[in-house]
């Protein structure tokens, strides 16, 4: 969300897709999130993908919950209809507007906090119920809107910027969604370019309920104690006014290595991460393996990336609803109403 | 036996079952009050039940009334003692000079029983026993034993209850047999070996007319159809539930495509509350017309969505079947307690529109236009029925539909009107009256798109926290209320035959008890003009009934008079002019009891004038 327009003009020499639309095409407002955040690594990916696609860009809906991540939806596809919902209930009203028209991509973007905290049922029961959407969680482990707080994505013994050790254990939510049913469940690292756009692009046309978590480094509340530029050091070396905080911009974090590799990632406050990018002989068509899989990386301190499970025969809600293939939305009173002859019947038969 | 003179009364008696929760008596009672309306008598029958599932007590009232007075009446003239562990209260219930029915096959004490009443004994069991083996058919047959044996004691017609048996047991003429089997089996027995009739009596008449028998719950799913909802989400609820339930009955038989038997509607029972407003908004913004059906528990999680659906302004129908509250309350106890919760739902400043049926005819009418209110106001629609009406049988005037109707979409903008040049801003007030146009996800390439959100915005829909885009906002959305005034349904206003300075302002579920009780305040001397109202925002007929009263009775079922306290905060009136009065115990309110209230304050107003109120 943001003041600023972005200026129209492009180069008219720029590529285009097979619509004819150029990058800028799939574009939104210049993001307020904070400089070399992943989330922006992660909205360029979004880009990237839907223009790969040659997806017209109004036929996307992109809902969101409440947080960093779920602001983000403003900075892609400006020509989408995009839902900033309520906190942790992106998933419910995705749900909704999915029943309402089949024939839209419903893109849904939400954070650590949205998802596995408040939202964390709404996540469970949108992937249960097979909603097809691409549910993108921008996975950072804290929450940066309101300066830091642990989310339940958080490592247990990992610390706040403030100092804190965090003693709750971590919420997987690979892990949930593989337990509960999903049918295209992936991981990445908002760096990864490389292997991010495909997935997106994959999961948007895979019908069902696709997952993808993303780790994604925050500037912010990777910041702290030692750092001359952390939050505190700026404080206790500024004589300002008031108390606003001071950001630092950094450079985003990118990375990109080959399948089958372990990918040490050093993010912004020098904490490292173990990617492990699942080999090219994986077997992406197997739960029960996939899991195992996830739990015995895990084990060792291992962040799994990549398509970890697909369904390619997935069907999704309308299927189980046996929903008409006309939008719901579309239908009107001459095929919707009974009609005054069966209500003399109903009356008739109440007496 | 009696010392005083058994009551006498032919089409206008309360009978009362007492039973055991899971005992499969419904069925049977409910068929005698069918029964009774094939005699051409309207009946009142209310479901008075435990909040569990089985052997609790639980009783069912039926209100014999050739008068048509179709509220509670409160007394019981006869009670059907089917439960031991109430006996003492069932009988202590009963009028002086009624009736108690009972199985006698075991032997009571004298002391078990009252002077004042008639006691007649059946001996069901023996009679069940001797002629059934099968456990759960002795407890099952032995309701239809004693619905035969009543049918004589109150001089009913065998052949209209065969009629009702034969109806219920369609197709299945093994259950058919058997039923009309027991229910003679009791008759017989009444009649061979107890004074039938008794002074209670049932006697053909002509006063039902065409009047239907359906519960609020079922009629208002029903106007759901009717109105064009095509997505449902819900999580069970008492006493709501029977809402998506019966819409997904309903949905069944009308809304199937024929040539390729798929559904044309969607029904998704949510985890949660707050999943299922939330899918119910995420539809409406996508342009389908949705619902929820809930109750006051339901209410307080949906609460931050509504705020969203206000200040947003996406459509929603969310279907209130009030109970008593707060917090569980008395989950299976009916009360009108949510209105200034759904009144003023959420945080910040906001204002929700708020209908108020009083029979399952307007549930119908209203829930259908509770979706064309939702479209055109873009906003929250509250159906407020509560448990009386919701989960009782209540006879009412035939549905009605215009088949010429077509749905208030509202104003959504086209791709057409787009690609025409107009100016589209999402919270743009074109035409003066708070109502902005919206466009659906997915209509133009390059045009009508916009951010939904919480947050601030200007008319564009683009973000901003400036004070006087955000005041600019709020003003419009209280235009839009007051435009909202003109499309709700309006009261409806009858007056006394002689000019008075004293009305009564009633909604809802009292409607019944209401209209009889201004005639026994008119026995009693007191003139009152009445004013049903139905919806809320209040229409200016409000203010003037006000204006043209000294005192105005406010009758309402919860304890703080919460309609009261809505039209003295939206009207500016001086609350001493407004009286309340208020029943608030769980059970239907009663025309006894409010002409009661009302008649003693009046009599009060007589002997010791009031100053004057200025409003």
């Amino acid at each position: 969300m943001t003041y600023i327009a972005k200026p129209k003009f492009h180069h008219p020499g720029l590529k285009k897709n097979e619509l004819g639309y150029t990058h800028r095409d799939y574009e939104g407002k210049i993001s307020t999130l904070c400089a070399g955040c992943g989330h922006d690594s992660i909205t360029a990916s979004i880009i990237e993908a839907c223009y790969e696609l040659s997806i017209e860009p109004h036929r996307v809906a992109k809902i969101s919950g409440i947080g960093c991540s779920s602001k983000t939806p403003d900075y892609f596809l400006g020509n989408s209809h995009g839902f900033n919902t309520v906190h942790g209930r992106m998933p419910s009203v995705l749900t909704g507007a999915n029943l309402a028209n089949r024939d839209l991509i419903y893109l849904g973007v939400s954070g650590d906090g949205d998802s596995a905290s408040i939202g964390f049922g709404q996540f469970a029961h949108s992937i249960r119920r097979g909603v097809n959407m691409t549910y993108i969680v921008e996975n950072n482990g804290v929450y940066g809107l309101t300066k830091g707080q642990f989310s339940a994505t958080a490592d247990r013994g990992s610390k706040s910027k403030k100092g804190v050790t965090n003693t709750d254990n971590a919420i997987d939510l690979v892990a949930i969604a593989l337990q509960l049913g999903a049918t295209f469940v992936a991981r990445s690292f908002s760096g990864d370019k490389t292997q991010l756009v495909p997935l997106i692009a994959a999961a948007i046309g895979h019908k069902g309920a696709s997952f993808i978590d993303v780790i994604s480094p925050c500037i912010a509340f990777n910041n702290h104690a030692g750092s001359t530029k952390s939050f505190d050091y700026v404080r206790e070396h500024n004589d300002a006014v008031n108390r606003l905080d001071v950001l630092v911009g950094r450079d985003p974090i990118a990375v990109d290595y080959a399948p089958g590799t372990v990918q040490v990632v050093e993010q912004h406050d020098g904490s490292k991460i173990a990617l492990r990018k699942i080999d090219a002989d994986y077997d992406p068509h197997d739960r029960l393996g996939a899991q195992a899989f996830l739990a015995k990386h895990a084990a060792k301190g291992q962040i799994v990336t990549g398509l970890l499970y697909v369904d390619p025969d997935a069907d999704d809600l309308h299927a189980h609803l046996n929903t008409v293939e006309t939008p719901l939305n579309t239908l009107e009173a001459d095929t919707l109403c009974p009609g005054s002859a069966a209500l003399d019947k109903l009356n008739a038969s109440l007496r | 036996m009696s010392d005083k003179k058994p009551l006498s009364s032919v089409n206008d008696f309360v009978v009362r079952f007492a039973n055991v929760n899971g005992s499969g008596s419904a069925s049977a009672n409910e068929m005698f009050a069918r029964a009774i309306l094939r005699h051409g008598v309207p009946v009142s029958p209310r479901n008075i039940f435990p909040s569990n599932i089985q052997g609790l007590p639980t009783w069912y009232e039926v209100r014999v009334t050739e008068d048509g007075h179709l509220g509670a009446r409160g007394g019981v003239d006869m009670m059907v003692a089917m439960n031991p562990q109430t006996w003492d209260k069932d009988v202590a219930g009963i009028e002086p000079g009624g009736y108690l029915f009972y199985d006698s096959t075991k032997p009571m004490p004298s002391t078990k029983f009252r002077d004042d009443i008639t006691v007649i004994g059946v001996p069901l069991t023996a009679i069940t026993n001797s002629t059934y083996t099968d456990p759960r058919q002795r407890q099952l047959f032995k309701n239809i034993i004693y619905l035969g044996a009543l049918s004589a004691l109150l001089d009913m017609d065998p052949k209209l209850i065969e009629q009702l048996i034969g109806e219920q047991y369609k197709g299945k003429e093994k259950l058919l047999s058997s039923n009309v089997h027991a229910l003679h089996l009791g008759r017989d027995w009444a009649l061979q070996n107890l004074k039938c009739p008794i002074g209670l009596r049932v006697k053909k008449s002509d006063k039902v007319g065409d009047r239907i028998f359906i519960e609020g719950n079922s009629a208002a799913a029903l106007g759901a159809v009717y109105g064009g909802a095509t997505v449902c989400a819900w999580y069970p609820i008492t006493p709501s539930s029977s809402v998506a339930e019966a819409f997904t009955a309903h949905c069944k038989k009308y809304r199937h495509d024929p040539e390729t038997g798929k559904a044309k509607y969607a029904i998704v029972q949510g985890e949660d509350e707050l999943a299922s407003i939330g899918i119910v908004i995420g539809a409406s913004w996508n342009g389908a017309r949705a619902f929820t059906a809930t109750s006051g528990p339901g209410i307080s999680l949906m609460t931050e969505f509504i705020g969203l659906s206000y200040f947003a302004e996406i459509p929603a129908v969310i279907m209130n079947i009030q109970r008593a509250g707060p917090s569980t309350g008395m989950p299976t106890r009916t009360q009108q307690c949510d209105i200034i919760a759904c009144a003023y739902a959420s945080h910040g400043d906001t204002k929700h529109v708020l209908l108020f049926p009083e029979d399952p005819a307007e549930a119908f009418e209203f829930a259908a236009a509770a979706f064309d209110l939702a479209e055109r106001l873009q906003t929250t629609i509250f159906l407020m029925l509560d448990l009386d009406i919701g989960m009782n049988h209540r006879l009412c005037r035939p549905l009605k539909w215009d088949d010429s109707k077509q749905y208030d979409r509202g104003k959504v903008m086209t791709a057409e009107m787009l690609e025409q040049g107009r100016d589209f801003g999402r919270y743009l007030d074109v035409d003066g009256d708070g109502i902005p146009y919206r466009t659906y996800p997915g209509t133009h390439p390059t045009k009508g798109s916009y951010f939904t959100r919480g947050t601030s915005r200007d008319r564009y829909a683009r973000y901003s926290e400036e004070g006087s885009v955000y005041a600019d906002n709020m003003q419009r959305l209280v235009r839009k209320f007051e435009t909202a005034q003109d499309l709700v349904p309006r009261p409806l206003q009858a007056n006394a035959e002689r000019p008075t300075k004293y009305g009564v302002i009633y909604f809802g579920s009292t409607s019944p008890a209401m209209d009889e009780a201004i005639g026994l305040l008119e026995a009693r001397g007191h003139q009152l003009d009445r004013l049903r109202i139905r919806a809320f925002p209040f229409h200016s007929s409000v203010a003037s009934f006000l204006a043209e009263h000294d005192f105005v009775y406010v009758v309402e079922q919860n304890r703080d008079s919460q309609l009261r306290q809505l039209i003295v905060n939206e009207n500016g009136i001086d609350p001493v002019r407004l009286v309340p009065i208020v029943h608030y115990d769980g059970t239907p309110i009663t025309a006894r009891f409010i002409a009661k209230a009302i008649g003693d304050h009046q009599d009060h107003l007589k002997v010791t004038p009031l100053r004057k109120a200025v409003s």
